[in-house]
């Protein structure tokens, strides 16, 4: 079963959106902390769409989609933002010393790290990323 | 998101309450930043009823790290929920900070 979620791209409306992602993980059979990582990765990606794609809150929709089958969600992000270019964001720099940290593209790093799958395109005039996670065995 | 500050002798005690997300963590840096600002260095940053948190509230914690570090303060974590110290862990900051079971642990460090 499919669920859709369209918000303005806004910041306070990330909550709604983790919130949303969580029914959905749930509904899919996956554990909480499956459910939580899907949280984290949606937020982040709505905030980079926020920052980077649309630079500010109120400039363009972002539309949500989960799609559930039994151990398996199938998350779709689709915003109308400029073409987004993944390899042209830098590592973070971790494991180093204070000064040196750069939290910057940390968002991309942990959904790269608590997804199954990640992968960006552009089409149809807009950024569409599938994230998906798997019922851990 | 609820902050609360609690002076104590030589510690700040800064208890945060709440989602610590892109919504809320530039609150987050400006209380911290109020905070350095007003010399208040030695500070113990009270996560255990943070129920959720996003790289832009590690991005604070960083910042105001660095800010303490630099005046020979420190920012120390206390009693981080599994799911925020599962985002610690991921962001690689769990050796940076100095993080603590419980809140009183923390003050005692100092």
């Amino acid at each position: 079963m499919e669920r859709k979620l369209t918000v303005p791209g806004r910041y306070d409306r990330l909550e709604q959106i983790c919130d949303f992602v969580a029914q959905a993980a749930t509904e899919a059979g996956l554990a909480e902390r499956e459910a939580s990582r899907c949280q984290l990765a949606v937020d982040e990606a709505c905030t980079n769409i926020i920052e980077h794609g649309y630079e500010g809150e109120d400039r363009g929709l972002i539309e949500v989609a989960c799609e559930g089958e039994e151990g398996e969600l199938v998350i779709t992000i689709q915003d109308w933002a400029r073409r987004f270019d993944p390899s042209a964001v830098p590592e973070p720099k971790l494991n180093t010393s204070v000064e040196g940290i750069g939290i910057g593209g940390l968002g991309i790093y942990f959904m790269r790290q608590i997804m199954d799958a990640v992968e960006f395109s552009y089409e149809n005039g807009g950024n569409k990323l599938v994230l998906v996670k798997r019922k851990e065995t | 998101m609820e902050i609360s500050t609690e002076e104590l002798k030589q510690v700040s005690v800064m208890a945060v309450t709440g989602r610590v997300d892109s919504a809320t963590a530039p609150e987050l840096e400006n209380s911290l930043k109020k905070l350095v600002e007003a010399e208040k260095t030695q500070i113990v940053l009270d996560l255990k009823n943070v129920e959720y948190m996003s790289s832009a509230g590690l991005r604070a914690m960083v910042s105001t790290l660095k800010a303490v570090k630099r005046v020979n303060g420190d920012l120390r974590l206390a009693s981080p929920s599994p799911r925020v110290e599962e985002v610690l862990r991921l962001a690689g900051l769990t050796s940076i900070f100095s993080i603590h079971p419980t809140r009183d642990e923390a003050v005692a460090s100092f």
